[in-house]
């Protein structure tokens, strides 16, 4: 009978980012996607015999520039090499990559550290026709080679996950941070970011690393978190039943959420790399290096602290914003809007809960409620102009149809009502119809006053101040 | 009058800007001969005489004999091999663009070893190419289509690929002049490869003048082809008549019998280094203390490059497909055990091999290794000469058959030019007489870019031989 | 010296199906090959660089413009089983 030992997950993430260049890797093909099947090709994405490759200067560039983003040393002179293995997708029987000089080395993006950024062709595609959409079983396919050759930029993280959780955490920033870039279009769901993971355990507070295994095909944020989850419970059921864990690369199956084992393309596992001799060292100028700084845009990591530092925002709120950048441009829009003096969490707030409640994943900047409005909507709750209830029925209006919010209130007649007359009556009116709640206040049972305020709010649409409510109600009591 | 098939190509072209030949006599001459050629040095010939070029234009019209790897478009293009039997490329070669753009007309695509893997022309799918000096003999290889075509007429010039002497060797064999550029300087854009970092195409002709006018209009740096790079000089027709105050450093690693020269063509490389005294050069040794490990290093990184650059040949796009009913794995295996001839299964064997895990740093990168003290020594060499000559080829033409159970004797073939291709740079063969009847070649290498001055030493000496290089034609 | 099973992994690494002849012949050869290429191994290269590259050309890089493709039938024209609007192959599982 002995305790069961605390495991200590350890991941690593090695993430596909398809750039968004003009043309292929190493050819003139336009990129395209769901296009008509092999309408993109020519005879060096083909592979025809005698045709070499070029390198597409802009995928350098780009590929610089998520260097320089994720703080990797960039190497003055890089060189591609040939992966040698037979597949269908793989038209010259060998994937350009990049191996032991790749462009980029050891950097960081938030608190995980990056181990390499290289650049690569991508596969064709290869579409199952048959029995069933898995290679598995189905007889015949068909190779669309419209992919083949997209540049791709291969960034390899530090194991220095330790949760799913975590694992999925820094996918969102670093897509936020590509996206930030300009450098890909970051689409899970098309493939545009795909994510490996290396998982293994070893017993919490040790040091060495257990035995990991590749996970393939988490095409979603949810299916990284799913499967790693899945994986590690695996691996320490194995460990905990006395088992030892296999090498061995899993396909993650977001139907059933199960791991499979996944039949190697060259089982042989001997991809003889060489030096690709039909191109050129990549020597990479000072003139180079300033070009991609020079394009380097406020990345999410750095505007979601300066929301925190500078603006005061909370953490989650800080990231919400800058991680969806769509989201932080209108946040700061609104914040900039003439001159008003809003309150930068109160406004955040309402971009990142009432707004993005009424607009979900779309971008602000294309609803009807323009920055200047919904600023305007928040100066009024702050100065009391309007109550929060009434604002936010002001906000389903301007979700809806758009418009100034101080017109919507006065047509409404949706503004807040102080003391006067009219509350006066109100209350007095609130007191008559409810005897019973006048009594247990009587009896010193504040908590009564609540069906006066709520007596009122019906009957004003919550356009009256609770406070103010209160306060006369009880100076008619004589308390 | 002389037939047009007795002209260099540049004597042709004089008479067709003097209006007292036209470039349809020449063409049609040189097609009728390739109808009817007994060498089996042609895999494809034009139909009919293409539009004629103008003049003026720098090789005014005259029909070219293309090598059968380079890709023509629309024109067979099968690189010598079963597996490519009857492709038709939708692109041309660079360098065949160049030419027909400077006036040269398409008139054959020449037989070749398989994939350029050949010192013998034997291990053609479409049959060994003979010699036409003797035709129980073989013309050499890879190029041996073109060289025998040039040599016996049936084309007033060709053009070859070079990766380990392929142009050189075939030339000497058959009594011709072969250029193998420096590295980069022709486009390798739509030449089917065998090994990427040696592979150049360069000229066949009957003599150093007709070299140096079709090489300078395929030189060039090609987009197309990140590994060309521009001249620094044009390249200009030969003049040269003597060697005064040239270097010749004659590399005991490569001349001497002890490495297998025959006495035969020892005695004419000696003859020759003589002429070339008479004619003002400083004949003096030199040394290559890795020149004899080059044959090594070649046949590890040529292999292993080749390994890569054929596994496209699989099946799916292009070419021969055999399905078995096993599945793609079966498809693979079949389609190239029955595709690729002995000598490409050999070689993609070795090189396979060479790059292999555990074997890399013994093979593949070792031999990068002695690549570097190879090219380390011709850089010492060319500080006190300004040429490295030596015999092109150990022994005169083979007969065919007696070398194709041996690979290595087979191999032995290179062995005097393989070091300049691991290097990179620029070597000539030219006829040097003949030895039991057959042809010799003498080669002149230089550092890189030295084409014009290889060109005008071999034309000094071309005409000290005095070689007349025509076999009795059939 | 290489031997059978040897041979037998590498000709599968280059998806070659070898008959057993051939096996044995390539054996015998590529050993004897190999046996004369072992000269290398003599010479001393420590600290020498390898050659990958035998011009040393700048980048060399293209401009990001696109290029004409070609029409699809014209992709498919030589294909041994073009069909389905692509290229077909027996399933790499099956
Ligand atoms: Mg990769
Ligand atoms: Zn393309």
């Amino acid at each position: 009978m002995t305790s069961a030992i605390e495991y200590e997950p350890v991941i690593g993430l090695e993430i596909h980012v398809q750039l968004s260049t003009a043309t292929k890797m190493f050819c003139g093909c336009e990129l395209s996607f769901g296009d008509p099947p092999n309408t993109h090709t020519c005879p060096v994405c083909l592979g025809l015999p005698g045709t070499l490759p070029v390198a597409n200067e802009r995928a350098v560039h780009f590929a610089m520039m998520i260097g320089l983003a994720l703080e990797c040393e960039l190497a003055p002179r890089s060189i591609f090499h040939r992966k040698n293995y037979f597949y269908p997708d793989l038209p010259k029987g060998y994937q350009i990559s990049q191996y032991d000089e790749p462009l980029c080395r050891g950097g960081r993006l938030g608190d995980v550290r990056v181990h390499r950024v290289h650049l690569e062709e991508d596969a064709a595609k290869l579409n199952h026709v048959g029995t069933s959409g898995r290679i598995h079983g189905a007889d015949a396919s068909v190779v669309d080679f419209n992919r083949g050759g997209t540049p791709l930029v291969e960034i390899v993280s530090e194991p220095d996950l330790h949760s799913p959780e975590q694992a999925r955490e820094w996918l969102i920033l670093l897509r936020a941070t590509m996206r930030q870039l300009g450098v890909s279009d970051v689409n899970m769901d098309e493939g545009s970011l795909r994510c490996d993971a290396n998982v293994s355990l070893r017993p919490a507070g040790s040091h060495e690393l257990g035995t990991k295994t590749e996970l393939k095909n988490m095409n979603s944020f949810r299916f990284v978190e799913r499967g790693l989850r899945a994986e590690i419970e695996r691996q320490a059921e194995l460990l905990a039943g006395g088992g030892s864990v296999v090498q061995e690369t899993l396909h993650f199956d977001p139907a059933t959420g199960s791991l499979t084992p996944l039949r190697s393309k060259e089982e042989a596992h001997d991809y003889r790399y060489f030096p690709e001799p039909d191109l050129v060292p990549v020597a990479v100028t000072p003139e180079m290096v300033e070009a991609a700084r020079a394009q380097l845009p406020e990345l999410p990591a750095a505007r979601a602290q300066r929301y925190e530092r500078e603006l005061g925002l909370d953490r989650d709120r800080a990231r919400q914003l800058a991680f969806r950048d769509e989201l932080g441009d209108y946040f700061e829009r609104a914040l900039a809007a003439d001159g008003r003096e809003v309150e930068a969490p109160a406004l955040a707030n309402w971009v990142g809960g009432e707004l993005v409640a009424r607009i979900g994943e779309a971008d602000p900047a294309g609803s009807k409620v323009a920055p200047e409005a919904l600023a305007a909507l928040v100066d009024m709750v702050g100065t009391r102009a309007v109550t929060t209830g009434a604002a936010k029925q002001v906000l389903d209006r301007l979700a809806a149809e758009g418009g100034d919010p101080a017109a919507i209130v006065e047509a409404e007649g949706l503004g807040a009502l102080g003391a006067g007359d009219e509350l006066d009556g109100l209350v007095d009116a609130a007191l008559a119809a409810n005897p019973q709640a006048v009594e247990s206040l009587r009896a010193g049972r504040g908590k009564a006053i609540g069906a006066l305020i709520g007596h009122v709010m019906r009957e004003t649409r919550g356009r009256a101040d609770g406070g103010e409510v209160t306060r006369l109600g009880r100076e008619k009591l004589g308390l | 009058m002389t037939q047009p098939r007795d002209l260099t190509a540049k004597q042709a072209i004089e008479r067709v800007r003097a209006g007292e030949l036209s470039t349809a006599e020449v063409f049609d001459a040189c097609q009728a001969g390739a109808r009817d050629d007994e060498l089996n040095a042609f895999t494809w010939v034009a139909a009919d005489r293409p539009a004629d070029a103008p003049p003026d234009a720098p090789l005014a019209g005259m029909p070219l004999a293309v090598k059968d790897l380079f890709c023509t478009e629309g024109i067979p293009s099968q690189a010598g091999s079963r597996i490519l039997e009857g492709y038709r490329p939708p692109y041309t070669a660079s360098a065949v663009q160049r030419l027909t753009e400077a006036g040269a007309s398409i008139l054959a695509k020449t037989n070749q070893d398989e994939f350029a893997m050949g010192s013998s022309n034997e291990n053609s799918a479409f049959g060994p190419v003979r010699n036409p000096w003797d035709r129980a003999r073989v013309p050499g290889g890879s190029s041996g289509g073109s060289a025998a075509a040039v040599a016996a007429g049936l084309a007033p010039w060709a053009i070859g690929t070079d990766t380990g002497g392929s142009i050189r060797q075939p030339a000497a064999l058959c009594g011709i002049v072969g250029l193998k550029p420096t590295y980069g300087s022709v486009s390798r854009f739509g030449m089917i490869a065998f090994a990427s970092s040696l592979d150049q195409a360069g000229p066949l002709t009957r003599d150093v003048t007709d070299a140096a006018l079709l090489f300078s209009q395929m030189v060039g740096r090609d987009p197309r082809d990140s590994t060309s790079l521009e001249r620094p000089e044009p390249v200009a027709l030969p003049h040269r008549e003597d060697l005064r105050g040239v270097r010749l450093g004659v590399p005991e690693e490569l001349s001497a019998e002890a490495e297998g020269i025959e006495p035969g063509v020892r005695q004419a490389f000696e003859a020759t280094l003589r002429l070339a005294e008479e004619l003002g050069a400083h004949v003096e040794p030199c040394r290559l203390p890795h020149a004899a490990h080059g044959l090594s290093a070649y046949y590890l990184i040529a292999p292993a490059e080749a390994s890569s650059n054929l596994a496209r040949f699989d099946g799916v796009r292009y070419g021969l497909r055999v399905d078995g009913d096993a599945g793609l794995r079966e498809m693979y295996g079949r389609t190239r055990a029955e595709g690729f001839g002995p000598e490409v299964k050999r070689r993609i064997m070795l090189g396979t091999y060479a790059l292999a895990a555990g074997y890399y740093d013994a093979y593949y990168g070792r031999a990068q290794r002695v690549r570097t003290k190879i090219t380390e020594d011709f850089r010492a060499v060319f500080e006190d000469f300004d040429f490295v000559v030596t015999p092109t080829s150990p022994t005169v033409a083979f007969e065919l058959g007696s070398r194709v159970d041996d690979p290595l004797a087979m191999y032995l073939s290179d062995y005097c030019t393989v070091p300049m291709s691991l290097a990179g740079i620029p070597a000539i063969s030219i006829p040097n007489g003949l030895s039991q009847g057959l042809p010799t070649g003498l080669q002149i290498a230089g550092p890189a870019f030295s084409e014009n001055a290889i060109l005008d030493a071999a034309h000094a000496l071309e005409a000290a031989i005095g070689f007349d290089g025509s076999p009795a034609r059939a | 010296m290489i031997d059978r099973a040897e041979v037998l992994h590498v000709a599968s690494l280059a998806r070659l199906d070898l008959t057993s002849d051939e096996v044995e012949r390539m054996a015998k050869e590529l050993s004897a090959v190999l046996d004369h290429i072992e000269k290398i191994s003599e010479l001393d290269l420590e600290g020498v660089a390898p050659t990958s590259h035998v011009v040393e050309v700048a980048s060399a890089l293209r401009a990001d413009v696109p290029a004409p493709s070609l029409p699809r039938e014209r992709a498919l024209a030589a294909a041994p089983d073009a069909g389905d609007e692509g290229f077909r192959v027996p399933s790499p599982g099956a």
